[in-house]
């Protein structure tokens, strides 16, 4: 019973994570490059740029789901396995999600690349 | 590395913690009050506002895979600083990331996208999965059409 609470974990912790992750980098595009928005106008440009952005606050709520969820699943659950999988099937998962929502151009070199950092994750971190 | 640092403060911290139960949800907030997952929910702030800075910049599939080096730099540290043993698999886990992430830093950091002004490719809501373009291409064809949106999108 505790294998199916750590795993229903890690895919809490994953399912969130890629929404986070889509969300927040959907509403930066939108916020612009901070850099450069920073130098004309200021940091408090800035933040009240990316505060006002309700994808911003979509994100990070979708991001404490993972973060309360990763605390469930490393109670539940070994570091060694919780850590490993749920950021190997992230790395994955947001390919895949970027592809679709943000219609980013993720060729060959980008799956690759996922692919390669999910698997040295899953090793290094395991 | 503010990410992998926090992760194993916050690993630390709730080993100390103890098991949380779906019926004791105030366990989590004891939690939170402990100094290793205070400190690492620090550290993973400070991850956060350099992750969302890249992310203005650059694609996702870009920032993304780039953030495991975090990995690779503190199996470093803890290999050459804290003398720990890494077994050949991490040597492998390592030069997979490292090459994973030499891949996609050789391509361009962020996908040029269309103008939304431009003619809409695809009918409105013909998309099998709705999408946030989708939805701006949605909200330029009612523009067109009826002289003026109907709500206004940021």
């Amino acid at each position: 019973m505790k294998g199916v609470y750590t795993w229903g974990g890690i895919l809490a912790i994953t399912l969130a994570s890629v929404v986070g992750d889509v969300l927040l980098a959907h509403a930066m595009k939108q916020v612009g490059d901070v850099g450069a928005l920073w130098r004309n106008s200021g940091l408090v440009a800035v933040i009240r740029r990316t505060l006002g952005n309700p994808y911003f606050f979509l994100g990070v709520l979708a991001m404490a789901v993972a973060f309360f969820s990763l605390l469930f699943a490393l109670s539940w659950g070994d570091v060694s396995l919780v850590g490993p999988a749920a950021a190997s099937l992230t790395y994955i998962g947001n390919a895949v999600a970027a592809k679709i929502f943000l219609h980013e151009w993720v060729d060959r070199r980008r799956w690759i690349a996922a692919t390669l950092v999910a698997a040295g994750v899953a090793l290094l971190a395991g | 590395m503010f990410a992998a640092a926090g992760d194993s403060m916050l690993s630390h911290g709730m080993k100390q913690t103890g098991n949380i139960s779906l019926n004791h949800l105030q366990g989590v907030i004891f939690a939170i009050l402990n100094p290793w997952v205070a400190i690492g929910i620090l550290l993973l702030l400070a991850f956060f506002a350099t992750y969302m800075t890249a992310l203005s910049w650059a694609d996702l599939t870009y920032v993304l895979p780039a953030t495991s080096l975090g990995y690779v730099l503190l199996a470093l540290v803890a290999k050459f600083l804290l003398h720990e043993h890494i077994s050949p698999l991490r040597w492998l886990g390592i030069a997979l990331i490292t090459g994973g992430v030499g891949f996609i830093a050789g391509g361009p950091a962020l996908t040029q996208h269309h103008d939304a002004t431009e003619p809409v490719s695809e009918p409105c809501g013909a998309a099998a999965t709705p999408s946030f373009d989708s939805a701006q291409d949605k909200l330029v064809a009612e523009t067109a059409r009826n002289g003026a949106p109907s709500r206004v999108k940021s």
